[in-house]
């Protein structure tokens, strides 16, 4: 822990900003894909529209920091709506923008299971991005560039260093957060729906209704990410909604661990040091990760959390119990 | 007139789209498996069938060399990888086929570098027929739909008087209990998979002359047929058939005449900018509209 807070020193001095950056970018799709873990992981259902949440709340961003920057309006019909660079409003849009979404596409999402879903939430998710690219007033396929970060009261925003302590700020806070609530009787009911749903169902629950809550939860959290995201990279574009997105951020759940919250962070750093250390080899690095991606599918089990708490169990137990 | 036109080129979607989804949805009904390489075999048919072209020069040879090659590269795929994952949750079949797209992809950019193949209409049937007075329509185009429906005829009767088909019916509506009855499910699901990658690999052989032959094509397109599959119903190839014909004529005629529609109402410049977004929308909104009504599809296999 006190390894994330020594990191950017650290790390500038070995890599200079790109490594500051890359650990933030790591953090931001390791709160994405937490917030994918209450789904997937506690809540048994596969998402693959989770980059739809992101990108909304990236576009948030994106189109009032604009707005802000070029002194134009977001709005002008039916009411006036100006944009604005603070984070303490950008931020929290964001996230109600994605919850939002997320609470409507959840109802209709939510009343299929298994395969559907998959696919209606991946078909969701494709909506939106064809709607962004279409939507020249947004900058259609090319996106919007920001000119400035959003302002945080007393911070300087610009400095790579201070986001990554933001994101890890949020980041803990969140793990922190969604810990409580797994443990708790709303996590609990998610757990017994992902088990076994009709028994939950007989037992009085109203499934659908806690699964719902869940979903709009992973929204919020995803929409926040992408807000971070959004300030992080400076740029923002369709592609941050492509299904292929959503997929790594899945993978990112898997990899790391899913069920667990911090196995998806330690998913997400996995992934990404692997592209980065992969495409200093080729850039055709995908060959490559694609049937890494199925061994580790085929093979490995409890993803690189699982791992390292096998390990770490065993050092305390000792030898294997033979009782 | 215009609207016969877009009419048939909606159909002409729709029969793309009848072939992917014909063969996945029996792929999710009958193993159970999310599939989301299909749209690779697609893309592997068209490249291909542009490259025996290219260097043979004659349309039809490409045709026959890339559909045995789709549906081989399928059954080897089911073989491989695809058997290990019919006992395996969703989430894990999701990653494995996304691995598999990772895959295909990057090795057809490898293979064939980034730039798009290009493929040329055949010439016995380029040019247009003119099916109304005065209103031309391209000849292949029509030979698509054609070919659409001899492939739904022959899915008919491949289902409905064979042997096969019959096993594939019945592996649809309840697989366990074929097994029990004695069915090889082994080969029966190879073959399956191996007749869906080359439905697949059709699409893609006929889509090469009207859409560029590229890495990642396949993506797009099987976004749309999960959207059939959804509204026709998983397992259900007559829901495909439905679902697809659907899909291609909302899809085409809203981009056609939504905008239109939107200038009726809003002020042109608007019309044209929001026509064009809520257009790309159109076919999720029907598929969320046939959801709420019908959750499981208009025709599923086993309900």
């Amino acid at each position: 822990m006190a390894l994330l807070f020594l990191l950017p020193p650290v790390a500038t001095r070995l890599g200079g900003d790109y490594l500051v950056s890359l650990a933030g970018r790591i953090l931001i799709y390791g709160l994405a894909a937490a917030g994918l873990d209450l789904i997937v992981g506690y809540g048994g259902m596969v998402s693959l529209g989770h980059a739809a949440f992101v990108g909304i709340g990236a576009y948030a961003v994106g189109i009032f920091s604009y707005a802000a920057a070029e002194s134009t309006t977001v709005l002008s019909w039916p009411l006036t709506i100006p944009g604005t660079e603070n984070a303490l409003f950008t931020l929290p849009l964001a996230m109600g923008l994605a919850a939002l979404f997320g609470l409507v596409t959840g109802i209709i999402c939510l009343r299929t299971r298994g395969m559907y879903f998959i696919m209606i939430t991946l078909a969701f998710a494709q909506m939106l991005f064809y709607f962004f690219v279409s939507l020249e007033i947004f900058g259609g396929s090319d996106g919007i560039v920001l000119i400035n970060r959003n302002r945080l009261p007393g911070i300087d925003q610009e400095s790579d260093t201070t986001l990554y302590y933001v994101c890890l700020v949020i980041l803990l806070l969140f793990l922190f957060l969604g810990g409580r609530v797994v443990r708790s009787r709303f996590g609990r009911v998610i757990i017994a729906g992902r088990e076994n749903e009709i028994r939950a169902q007989a037992l009085g629950f109203a499934i659908h209704r806690y699964r719902l809550v869940c979903y709009v939860i992973a929204a919020a959290t995803a929409g926040l990410s992408g807000g971070l995201l959004a300030n992080h990279t400076g740029y923002v574009s369709p592609d941050l909604m492509h299904w292929s997105r959503s997929g790594e951020i899945l993978v990112m759940v898997l990899l790391g661990g899913m069920g667990t919250l911090v196995g998806p962070v330690i998913g997400a750093a996995a992934l990404l040091l692997m592209e980065e250390f992969l495409a200093m080899f080729t850039e055709h690095w995908m060959v490559i990760l694609g049937p890494v991606l199925l061994a580790v599918v085929l093979f490995g089990n409890q993803g690189l959390y699982g791992l390292w708490k096998g390990i770490t169990e065993k050092d305390e137990r000792g030898d294997t119990d033979d009782t | 007139m215009l609207l016969l036109e877009q009419i048939l080129n909606g159909l002409q979607l729709g029969v793309m789209l009848f072939l992917m989804a014909a063969g996945l949805t029996l792929v999710f009904g009958i193993m159970q498996v999310i599939n989301l390489a299909h749209g690779s075999f697609y893309m592997i048919g068209a490249y291909t069938a542009a490259t025996v072209t290219m260097h043979g020069g004659s349309f039809l040879l490409g045709l026959a060399v890339a559909l045995p090659v789709t549906a081989v590269l399928g059954m080897l795929v089911e073989l491989i990888i695809l058997r290990r994952l019919y006992e395996r949750n969703h989430l894990d079949q999701v990653l494995a086929t996304f691995g598999l797209i990772f895959f295909f992809n990057e090795l057809t950019r490898i293979i064939w570098g980034r730039q798009p193949l290009f493929m040329d209409v055949p010439s016995f049937v380029g040019g247009t027929v003119e099916i109304l007075p005065g209103v031309d329509y391209p000849l292949y185009r029509l030979a698509i739909i054609g070919v659409g429906i001899l492939v739904a005829l022959f899915l008919y009767l491949l289902f409905s008087r064979t042997r096969l088909g019959m096993q594939i019916r019945a592996g649809a509506v309840n697989r366990r209990m074929i097994g029990a009855l004695g069915v090889n499910i082994k080969l029966l699901y190879t073959l399956v998979f191996g007749l869906g990658t080359l439905l697949a690999g059709l699409a893609g052989v006929m889509a090469g002359p009207i859409l560029a032959v590229e890495a990642g094509m396949g993506e797009s397109i099987l976004i749309l047929t999960f959207v059939v599959i959804v509204i026709g119903g998983i397992g259900s190839v007559r829901g495909a058939l439905a679902g697809a014909l659907l899909v291609g004529l909302v899809d085409t005629l809203g981009r056609a005449f939504l905008p239109d529609l939107f200038r009726l109402v809003i002020s042109t410049a608007a019309a044209d900018r929001f026509g064009a977004a809520v257009a790309s929308m159109a076919v999720y909104i029907f598929m969320a509209v046939i959801l709420a009504l019908k959750p499981r599809g208009l025709f599923p296999a086993n309900g």
